[in-house]
This record gives C-alpha cells, sequence and structure tokens, in this order.
C-alpha cells in the first residue's frame, strides 16, 4: 500500500515537472527571439552522452556546455545554419537527431518504403496466385472415378447404418 | 488417393516459403549481431569527422599553480613530431585503467605524449598525477570547450597526430594493453617513418 502510494506521488511529481528542466535559468538569453532560436538549435542536437535525448533535454555536462555554445555563437551574430554547421563539423552529421540525407543515409531515409514496396508486391504476387487456384477446384466438375466413389459412399451412408 | 496427396502438395507450397523465411530473418540477425561481437566494434561509438584534418585551433593553460612544472597547450604544440594526445582528468575512473599504457606511450623515442586535462580541480588533478605518475610532456587544463574542439564526448580520448599536426587516428574509450600494442603502436611506429 506505502509502496503504491509512492509511487503515485512519483508519477504526480513526474506530471508536473516541465519537460525543459535541462536548460538552466541563468543559460538562458535576455533577448527572447535569440533565445527562441537557441531553443529550437538544441533541440536538433543530439546529447553525444546519452544519444537519444537532445541537449535541450539532456543533464549531461556535455549537453549544457554545448547549450552554451550555441548560444554564444548567435549572441555573436552567427545564422542558425552556421551555428549547427559549427557543431557537425566538430562532431559530425550524427550528432543531428534528424539526419541529413545524403549517400550514407540512403538506405535509412529509404530503406523502409523499400521494405513496404518488397512485403506490398509479396502480398499481391500471393493473393493473385491463390485466387484463381481455389476458384478452378472449386469448379472443375467430378470425373467419372470420383463420382463412382461419391455415389458408393452415399450408397454406404442408407438409412439401414 | 493420388489425386489427394496431388492437392496437398499444391496448397504446402506457399506456406513452405513461410517456414523458411523466419529462419531466413533469424540467420540474417544472427549474422548482424555475431559480426559486432566477434570484431569487437561498439555500434555506439562515433566515427569522427576530425581523422585527417588539421588540428583543431586552441589555447590552453598549465593546470593552475603547476606553471613551473607542465607548460599549457596550444595548437602549435602539435607540429614537428608524432603527438599523442590525450583527454584525461582525476574524476575519470577509466583513465586510471590506461594510465599505465599512456606511461608506456610516454616512453616511446621521438614522440611526444600530451594532456587536457578536462573539467578538473587543478589540486584533485596535481595529486592525481603526483600519485599515478605524469606522462605528459604538456597539459592543457580545459574548462570543457577545448573539449567540443576536438569533438570529444567522453573521457577518455586518444588522438594520435602526425609531424604536420594532422589528426590521423582517434581512440575513444580505454586504451587496454591490446588495444595498444595492435593498434596505437603500429599507427606510430608508421607515422615516424
Amino acid at each position: 500500500m506505502r509502496a503504491l502510494a509512492a509511487l503515485l506521488m512519483l508519477v504526480m511529481v513526474a506530471a508536473f515537472v516541465p519537460a525543459a528542466l535541462a536548460v538552466e535559468p541563468n543559460e538562458v538569453l535576455k533577448d527572447p527571439a535569440l533565445e527562441k532560436r537557441a531553443r529550437n538549435i538544441s533541440k536538433r542536437l543530439r546529447c553525444l552522452v546519452c544519444q537519444n535525448q537532445s541537449i535541450d533535454d539532456s543533464n549531461a555536462g556535455l549537453a549544457r556546455d554545448l547549450r552554451v555554445l550555441v548560444r554564444e555563437r548567435l549572441t555573436a551574430g552567427d545564422s542558425d545554419k552556421q551555428v549547427v554547421g559549427f557543431v557537425v563539423a566538430r562532431y559530425g552529421d550524427f550528432v543531428l537527431l534528424r539526419p541529413p540525407v545524403n549517400a550514407a543515409t540512403f538506405v535509412l531515409w529509404f530503406g523502409p518504403l523499400l521494405i513496404l514496396l518488397l512485403a506490398g508486391a509479396g502480398v499481391f504476387v500471393f493473393l493473385r496466385r491463390r485466387r484463381p487456384e481455389s476458384a478452378g477446384a472449386a469448379a472443375r466438375p467430378l470425373d467419372a472415378a470420383e463420382e463412382k466413389r461419391l455415389d458408393a459412399l452415399l450408397a454406404d451412408d442408407g438409412p439401414g447404418s | 488417393m493420388s489425386d489427394m496427396s496431388d492437392t496437398a502438395t499444391t496448397r504446402g507450397r506457399p506456406s513452405r516459403i513461410l517456414f523458411v523465411l523466419p529462419v531466413l530473418l533469424f540467420g540474417v540477425l544472427a549474422a548482424v549481431i555475431a559480426y559486432f561481437m566477434l570484431t569487437g566494434r561498439d555500434p555506439r561509438l562515433l566515427p569522427s569527422t576530425l581523422i585527417d584534418k588539421p588540428a583543431p585551433e586552441f589555447s590552453l593553460p598549465p593546470i593552475a599553480g603547476w606553471q613551473g612544472r607542465k607548460p599549457g597547450l596550444a595548437t602549435a604544440d602539435l607540429k614537428g613530431k608524432v603527438t599523442v594526445v590525450n583527454f584525461f582528468a582525476s574524476w575519470c575512473v577509466p583513465c586510471l585503467a590506461e594510465h599505465p599504457q599512456v606511461m608506456a606511450l610516454s616512453k616511446i623515442k621521438g614522440i611526444q605524449v600530451v594532456g587536457i586535462n578536462h573539467k578538473d580541480r587543478p589540486a584533485a588533478a596535481k595529486e592525481w598525477l603526483t600519485r599515478h605518475g605524469n606522462p605528459y610532456a604538456r597539459i592543457g587544463a580545459d574548462a570543457g570547450r577545448a573539449a567540443i574542439e576536438w569533438g570529444v564526448y567522453g573521457m577518455p580520448e586518444t588522438f594520435i597526430l602526425d609531424k604536420t599536426g594532422r589528426i590521423r587516428f582517434k581512440h575513444v574509450g580505454v586504451i587496454r594493453p591490446e588495444t595498444l600494442k595492435h593498434k596505437l603502436l603500429p599507427i606510430i611506429r608508421d607515422l615516424q617513418k
């Protein structure tokens, strides 16, 4: 019972904590427009320590350093593209949560579509092959031998048995 | 009787493929897993974008209070010799695990081993180096920015630079004795030619 209450409390606390807890008040820029751009960029950059969080969500030291760096470069007058380029030049495309379309990521982007097409083709062929076969089997009239066997079976199943 | 067995086999044909398919898929999956397990490749490790590029521009002060003992580190210090750049910190336990290997590197003639002390307290760093030995010819104290310049995302990381100061190799994580022998030493020997 106590464990349940504790769990409930934990869920409630978790529900009320804002998602953007990672960005600390002293990191926030005074200019709201610049801060908004910084947040947007941060959401697109991967925290390389945790790998599946953006630096905007992560409490890791490196994520904090990168957030500060993004804000510094924006304040210095860099465009969004330049800031992202600066980070990509050092950490590679992997730092982008949304990978760019290029030769290396071609399979990643179009692989699922290819699999869908293959699976669709497979289903199509399967259904096409099955239908005429079963329809043909039903429509084929009984040949003489089958007719004879059927008669025998029916005769066997008389009321006397 | 023969008719019946005939229809059974024609109906059985498509489903036989369905039986083989999971086995094939499992085979593919097993092969991929075996590849990563047997080659010891960690899929979480990132390929460095800095390979074959000149070392990034940076300039770090020496560890505070240690000016007399070890000079700081800047890009210009990385030219002229084959250089090993090792990111380390006293709070980093894996760094201690690789420390004997870094010491071994520092004893090789004709190369220089330099350290970048990452986000460390000066006193703790000094104590760590005094206790375990100091393999570094120069040490730069980094508050975090130099690590970003080098594309470092964890401690420890080690780079090998050729004589022109170009990054030729990067190792993420602990340098184990076998890593030293089979990876780092052959590359250093190659670059020294």
